[in-house]
């Protein structure tokens, strides 16, 4: 009993110096097999991509579909199931995040209705394009330029805006109160609907609008659509930042559902395994991020996500513009419908 | 089931005797370590071996001594499509492409000694020897076709699949324990696809076929995999909906757990 820790020493010696002799781990417990994608992948690195993803999540009340997505494709999950899977993910994440808002009453659930009409539309739009653009054979190039002219968008009018806001603050000047009085064409549009839980009264039109945005792009990046959402709605549609990332998790939510049943039905490309580790990560990382944000000032926190964003949407266009180190690409042909 | 291959290579054997001319009076007997490879939650790609035993008769001729061995494994057919980028208006985007039809997803040439020794090019060519030779049917335009080994989309095709791990062609894979037992390794990559794999063996001696052997193995996705697999695809709602609660549960333990209020 008492040389038993020597006898295991030895045994992992042993075990080591066959790792350096074959040169192959053999250790391989970390490894887990996905019986989708059909590939092993490290269970402790998806798991920390899981948490690194939840934590940005959770921090700007974002899905982080538009991160983890291109991360799974970068470790060899085929886009497809890794869009079908990420889907489930941010079902997860989002859920855990709207019930915290719920509780908190910061969650405008007749925003969130209005948003879902049009997001449901906006999807089946999208959808359609995707088959057209797939039958095309452009459907990678879509995605990329989408991705770098969305998230350049968005990340750089959000980088600008933080950086205004925070040099205005540090010179000594008063932020300007944007809120007040600055009404745009938006707020003249007809039927006009009381939103009691955000405190505006507003169009329904350009509400259904944006939804129906959101649920465009989302179908055709394979993402929430929380980046595109959170910015939207506070700067055009001036809604109080109390209720939209409260909002805009619970309309991700749906939609994600909704995507997750149709990915499962149609495709058969929702790896459950995948999404269990990542979902598992993602919970955890979400609430320290979620920590992490209420302790960061606003205008800190819009420069980050600005930061993220901008620097996903140039790593896309470096991928677009640099000569790839193999010209040719071999995959599987995808049966279309 | 174990005894099926060896049935199979006996029936092949008798057609042989039949059929070929007398010059071929050997036989090989061939077992493969593993028919069936199953692929487990820690599955990480694994290594079969080959063995097989070169058995001579009275018609052998007796100065026929040195034997060469040539070993094809092929998987699971499945089509497959190659795009080139060029770069235009400044990105690089795919602008040409070419489908590969019913080629094998996984392929291992292997061989005891380098394949120009073996055989000429002519004996190559005629019994798809290496992967230059092996016919990868292709889509070009209207027409369906293998193309020359220099095509630059075929070249593209294997350098792609070799890459992964899923094409090769080895010289030294093969090993003679005695003049005529030898011993084959198949090394399989942790992203083999699921099917049936298809094991050829030729013999030659002197650059003359003289005889072959078929035999296979399948690798299959085994308890809690081949559920999740299976039920993805034959009740793809049911498995939305149960992915869904889980995704639902998970995000509400978590909402549960991390309580602060």
């Amino acid at each position: 009993m008492t040389n038993r820790p020597a006898q295991i020493r030895a045994r992992l010696l042993e075990t080591r110096l066959e790792e350096l002799a074959t040169g192959q781990p053999k250790c391989d417990r970390v490894q887990i097999y996905l019986p989708i994608a059909e590939i092993p992948v490290n269970m402790f690195l998806l798991l920390a991509m899981g948490i690194a993803v939840g934590f940005v999540s959770g921090m700007f009340g974002i899905g982080g579909g538009f991160l983890l997505t291109p991360l799974l494709i970068f470790i060899g999950i085929s886009p497809a199931v890794a869009v079908a899977s990420v889907t489930t993910h941010i079902a997860a994440s989002s859920f855990s995040g709207a019930l915290s808002y719920w509780r908190k009453r910061a969650v405008d659930p007749a925003l969130a209705g209005m948003l879902l009409i049009g997001a449901i539309a906006g999807t089946g739009l999208g959808v359609w394009l995707f088959t057209l653009l797939r039958q095309l054979g452009q459907l990678d190039l879509i995605i990329a330029l989408s991705y770098v002219v969305m998230l350049g968008a968005v990340g750089g009018l959000m980088l600008w805006e933080g950086i205004t806001t925070v040099l205005r603050a540090r010179s000594g000047k008063q932020v300007l109160a944007r809120r007040s009085g600055s009404h745009s064409w938006v707020h003249g549009l007809p039927i006009k609907m009381r939103f009691k839980r955000s405190k505006i009264y507003l169009s329904v039109i350009p509400v259904i609008g944006v939804g129906a945005l959101i649920g465009f792009v989302g179908a055709i990046m394979g993402v929430g659509g929380g980046f595109l959402l959170v910015p939207i709605l506070i700067y055009w549609l001036r809604v109080p930042t109390g209720t939209v990332i409260g909002t805009s998790m619970m309309l991700t939510l749906i939609t994600m559902i909704i995507a997750t049943l149709l990915h499962s039905a149609t495709n058969h490309l929702v790896d459950a395994v995948l999404a269990l580790v990542l979902m598992v990560g993602g919970v955890i990382g979400a609430q320290f991020g979620a920590r992490a944000g209420q302790n960061l000032k606003s205008e800190n926190l819009r420069l980050l996500l600005g930061l993220l964003i901008l620097s996903v949407g140039i790593r896309f266009a470096v991928e677009l513009v640099i000569k790839p180190a193999d010209l040719y690409t071999v995959r599987y042909e995808e049966t279309v419908g | 089931m174990r005894l099926r291959p060896l049935f199979l290579i006996m029936a092949t054997a008798l057609l042989m005797a039949v059929s070929s001319p007398p010059a071929q009076a050997e036989r090989i007997i061939v077992s493969v370590s593993n028919h069936r490879v199953t692929v487990t939650s820690n599955y990480t790609g694994e290594e079969l071996v080959l063995f097989g035993s070169i058995e001579r008769d009275a018609e052998t001729p007796p100065d026929r001594t040195s034997y060469d061995i040539v070993v094809t494994v092929s998987g699971p057919r499945a089509d497959m499509v190659a795009h080139r980028k060029e770069r235009r208006f400044g990105i690089w985007l795919n602008t040409d492409s070419r489908e590969f039809l019913n080629v094998p997803s996984y392929l291992a040439v292997l061989a005891n000694r380098p394949l120009a020794a073996v055989a000429t090019p002519d004996i190559q060519r005629r019994f798809q020897l290496g992967i230059d030779n092996v016919l990868l049917m292709q889509r070009v335009g209207g027409d369906y076709a293998d193309v020359v080994a220099s095509d630059p989309f075929r070249q593209a095709f294997v350098r792609r699949q070799t890459e992964r791990g899923l094409y090769r062609q080895a010289d030294t894979a093969v090993t003679f324990l005695t003049p005529t037992l030898f011993r084959a390794t198949i090394p399989l990559p942790a992203v083999v696809p699921i099917g049936t794999y298809e094991i050829d063996i030729k013999l030659f001696s002197k650059g003359i076929l003289v005889t072959r052997a078929q035999t296979a193995f399948e690798i299959v996705k085994v308890g809690f995999e081949q559920f999740v697999a299976s039920s993805a695809r034959q009740h793809g709602i049911l498995y939305g909906l149960a992915t869904v609660m889980m995704a639902l549960t998970t995000g509400w333990l978590a909402s549960i757990i991390f309580r602060r209020d």
